[in-house]
This record gives C-alpha cells, structure tokens and sequence, in this order.
C-alpha cells in the first residue's frame, strides 16, 4: 500500500507536469546569462524551453578584466544551449545604467567545474 | 456466452501467463527505481518548505549569491529574488541584477538559515530514503 502510494506521489509530482524553468516572467525584459565558461551576456529574453534553451535578441558579451574596463562586444540573436547556463539574471534598468563600466576592473568569471 | 473450462483451456492460459512473466522477471529492482525518485522529491518538497527565507547559493564556478528563495523546481532550479553576490566587490558582474534563476545543475551548495533546518526531521527523512525506502 506504502509503495503504490509512494509511487502515485513520484509520479505526481516529478512526471506529471515537467514544467520548464519559470521564466515566462522574464521573456521581453533585459536578462544577464553567465554562461558555464565564465561568460556574461547581456540580452533580451525572446524564448525559452524545457532545457533552459534561451533564445537572446540585442545579445553583447560583457569582457571584465583587470587591466582594461569592461569591453561590450555585440553579438545580435543568439540561442544559448541550456547546459551551459548557469545563471539568469535580471537585470535592473536603472542599477544598470549607474554603473561605471570603463572604470571597472574585475578578473574574469571561472568556469564551471562540475 | 459460456466459457466452458476444460483442461486444455487452463492449460494455455497458464502457458501464457508463464510468458509474460518471464518478460517481467528481467534483473531489475522497482525499490531501486522508486527510492531515486523519492530522494529526488524528497529535496524539491523539503526547498519547497523553505520558500521565503534568506539562502545562500554557492556555485560550481564559486560565485556565492544571497538572496530569499523564491521558488523550487523539480531539477532544484532555484530561483532567488533581492539577490547580491556576498563578495561584490571581487565579482561586480551582477552588481545590476535583482532577481535570478539559477540552474540547479551548477549550485555546488545551499546555504541554509540555522533555524531553517529541523535537523533530526532531515536524518529521518533521508535514513529511510538510504534504507531503500
């Protein structure tokens, strides 16, 4: 009984509705993705899927370094394989445009080690 | 209609059945199966319980974002809200960013409220999952 239970919940709840990543909310607004090697790139959302595939319209990548300020390097549409997303971030209009970028020195995000 | 039983009747059906369960009888065990499921909902219900309270979310690439938990999906996406990286100034790259989903397959660690977490709650859960559920 304890099993047909447990199994009618297992499937409830992880096969039922495999809803993708709740990023509906964000479709049309200005997101930041860093990407699994370290990359941000800025855009905005046209569509997603299941696998957190992101299609990104007006994309640039945003290169920090510690010798140069930030470098915009345009990159148009683009789709983003959702393996290699590991952050999508909102991004704040108003925050967005105080900041500073040819004074900002940073070392470049590390890449993700699983 | 009547369905008479005679023995030769019986005795295909008893053939058939030995079929279908040598089809079945492969070397699999169903608690195997159903105990990975489990544990895999065990966390989702146990983040889903934490929504609302003040995370940190180190990752695999050791970025660590705080924020409050905004919600929890099955492959422990998390998505956090009123976010800032506990080290802005080594890593001012999400200086403008609020709210973020973050995918679950590069969170190294959650880092959890201390009264957040009803410990012996958690043992119990998770000893009955190693168990084989």
């Amino acid at each position: 009984m304890d099993l047909i239970f447990s199994c009618v919940l297992v499937i409830s709840i992880f096969f039922k509705r495999a809803t993708g990543p709740g990023l509906e909310s964000l479709v049309d607004q200005t997101i930041l993705i860093i990407t699994n090697d370290g990359r941000n790139i800025v855009g905005v959302i046209k569509g997603f899927d299941q696998a957190t595939n992101i299609i990104l319209d007006e994309s640039h990548e945003r290169v920090y370094s510690t010798k140069e300020g930030v470098q915009q390097l345009v990159l148009g549409l683009y789709i983003i394989r959702g393996d290699n997303i590991s952050v999508v971030g909102e991004l704040d209009e108003e925050l967005y445009s105080a900041l500073d970028l040819s004074n900002l020195r940073a070392h470049p995000l590390m890449p993700v080690i699983h | 209609m009547k369905i008479k039983l005679t023995s030769a009747s019986y005795s295909v059906r008893s053939i058939k059945f030995s079929f279908c369960s040598n089809l079945l009888a492969k070397p699999r065990k169903p608690s195997l199966f159903l105990g990975r499921g489990i544990e895999i909902i065990l966390f989702f219900s146990y983040f889903k319980d934490l929504v609302g309270r003040e995370v940190t979310v180190e990752l695999k690439n050791d970025l660590a974002i705080r924020g409050t938990l905004h919600s929890v999906d099955q492959y422990l996406n998390i998505k956090l809200e009123n976010t800032r990286v506990v080290d802005q100034d080594k890593y001012p790259h999400m200086l403008s960013v609020r709210n973020c989903f973050i995918r679950g397959s590069v969170v190294r660690y959650v880092q959890l409220p201390p009264d957040g977490v009803d410990i012996e709650l958690l043992h119990d859960a998770t000893r009955r999952e190693a168990r084989g559920g």
